[in-house]
């Protein structure tokens, strides 16, 4: 499988504390890959390192060519990004929440908007509703909707879950199954519960302290047992 | 309390609406100061949102905004002097002072921008105003010019009240332009953009908006309303064109911007509008209220709006859930 996204050596720092170690890790086309790691382990910050929001070293290539520039750039790459806590402009309607998603594209996307609209049918009669007066599953619903509107070729996740309801987890996680399967999307997704994330994902990396301390295929490290111990609680 | 406060602002406008319509109608001398009121309120409106153009995409308020506006009326009065008519002459200004104001912003502001400090672009802005005014008055002196009005000095007739067809046409051009701003935010991608980097800078990078574009950007545009508010305030015979003209204009435009919410481009209007009636009629009909209390009385409302209400008029409410 051809990789995608290629991180060697990546270091990433917040002013002088250093979070990211000299991260090596792999995604490939097609795949859906889970960072696994507790609070502080820097999968936020990995994400980041990424999308160009905090300042990093090292060597990250997508699609065979060097990432470089700050989000803007990075999103233009065809890398799309929700940050912990979405991202979403409450101020703004959900119908220009997606048009946003859509900015770095050319011509018409009223046909793209109709689609992400039929993924999650609830937005269509919210059109014209304040992004900020959704629910939180909704508004990480828009988020994941507006991200799609990018066309991306890489989708990186972070805390989908977070203090979401389990049923409307389970759709999130459904919607970013589908995506992968029928269209073929690369996901990136960062999740505390590892649980959910290895039943998602193909392959996984465990992170501790800024490293990468393990990885493999997702259904092999669910039998693991350190992850089982300190992540899945059996 | 929660319940009642949303109705107390809508209650206060309306009262408000109802006093100016009712005068209006019982006495000819109250309707032409009305307009001739709402004309200045005109004039702050427009300054006003430029005000808040900028405010609300870095937190800070311009001080240099009406030394901008000083400079670009020179501008067209000059063009003019070379022998353009006003029209030309107006839409040539406006066409500088975009580029000048998106200039100044790339110049003078990004580079303190990316140090992140509020207090340090204030303080930035604070010399462009020395500069920009220092350059007035090094290109076209201090001597005070006269510059020619949009409109013939002439009245027009509605009902036995004679109104001053200047007037009229400054309320009409200002209420334009800020139309035309209001609908370049709401109708195209590049306002959708200006806005979303206004409210979430860093989710709007994330989608690939270049953030400090759309800054430079909102200089631009705030420079053209300037010039606006300047070219229509300078044909007026209180102001006229010298290097310190906008000076007290500057101030009832905070009041305007303040009172509006800050963060609220309609709000700015509104209370600009109401803001230049309420204080003319005050000194036309309150004997001992003369025009140098005006300035005062627009300090005392910004002061007592920002202790009573600090969100303004229409200060914008979070919405939110988590």
């Amino acid at each position: 499988m051809p990789s995608l996204l290629e991180l060697q050596e990546v270091d990433a720092r917040y002013g002088p504390v250093r979070a990211l170690h000299g991260v090596t890790l792999t995604v490939g086309e097609g795949e859906i890959v889970a960072l696994l790691g507790a609070n502080g382990a820097g999968k936020t910050t990995t994400l980041r390192a990424v999308s160009g929001t905090v300042r990093r070293g090292g060597t990250i290539l997508f699609d065979g060519k060097e990432l470089r520039g700050g989000p803007e750039a990075v999103a233009r790459r065809g890398v799309a990004h929700v940050p912990e806590g979405r991202g979403t402009f409450s101020e703004l309607t959900v119908w220009e929440n997606l048009r946003l998603g859509a900015y770095t594209r050319r011509g018409s996307i009223e046909a793209d908007i109709k689609e992400s609209l039929a993924s999650f049918p609830w937005l269509e009669e919210r059109r014209n509703q304040q992004a900020g007066t959704l629910s939180g599953g909704e508004q990480q619903m828009l988020a994941i909707a507006r991200a799609m509107m990018q066309r991306p070729k890489l989708l990186m996740v972070d805390e989908p879950s977070l203090g979401l309801a389990p049923l409307v987890v389970a759709e999130i996680f459904r919607n970013l199954k589908t995506y992968n399967e029928q269209q073929g999307l690369t996901v990136l997704l960062v999740e505390q519960n590892a649980r959910n994330s290895l039943a998602v994902s193909h392959r996984a990396y465990l992170l501790e302290t800024g490293r990468v301390v393990l990885s493999g295929e997702s259904d092999e490290l669910a039998q693991h047992e350190g992850i089982r111990r300190s992540y899945l609680g059996y | 309390m929660a319940a009642y406060s949303r109705f107390i602002v809508p209650a206060l406008l309306g009262g408000c609406v109802i006093f100016l319509i009712v005068g209006s109608l019982q006495s000819s001398l109250f309707a032409q100061q009305t307009v001739s009121g709402l004309a200045n309120g005109g004039i702050y409106a427009s300054l006003g949102v430029a005000l808040v153009l900028i405010y609300r995409a870095t937190q800070v308020i311009n001080f240099a905004q009406g030394a901008i506006a000083t400079f670009t009326t020179y501008v067209a009065w000059q063009l003019m002097t070379w022998g353009l008519s006003y029209w030309p002459a107006f839409f040539l200004t406006l066409a500088i002072a975009f580029v000048g104001g998106t200039l100044l912003e790339l110049i003078t502001i990004r580079p303190v921008e990316r140090r992140g400090n509020v207090l340090t672009v204030v303080i930035a802005t604070l010399g462009v105003l020395i500069l920009v005014e220092g350059s007035v008055g090094w290109i076209w002196g201090a001597e005070i010019r006269f510059m020619p009005p949009a409109f013939p000095a002439k009245g027009i007739h509605v009902g036995g009240v004679s109104f001053s067809l200047q007037d009229l046409g400054t309320i009409g051009i200002s209420i334009a332009s800020v139309v035309v701003l209001w609908a370049l935010f709401k109708f195209t991608k590049i306002g959708l953009a200006m806005r979303a980097a206004a409210f979430r800078p860093d989710a709007a990078r994330l989608v690939g908006v270049r953030v400090s574009w759309m800054l430079s950007l909102g200089w631009g545009l705030a420079a053209m309303l300037g010039a606006v508010a300047g070219m229509m305030a300078a044909a007026s015979p209180s102001v006229l064109l010298q290097p310190n003209m906008m000076d007290g204009i500057l101030i009832y435009s905070f009041a305007a911007a303040v009172l509006g919410g800050l963060e609220s481009p309609a709000g700015a209007v509104v209370a600009g509008l109401l803001i230049g009636a309420m204080l003319n009629l005050l000194g036309s009909y309150v004997s001992w209220i003369t025009p140098q209390l005006l300035l005062p009385a627009a300090f005392v409302l910004m002061l007592v709006v920002l202790l009573v209400k600090p969100s303004g008029l229409f200060g914008r409410t979070q919405v939110r859930r988590v």
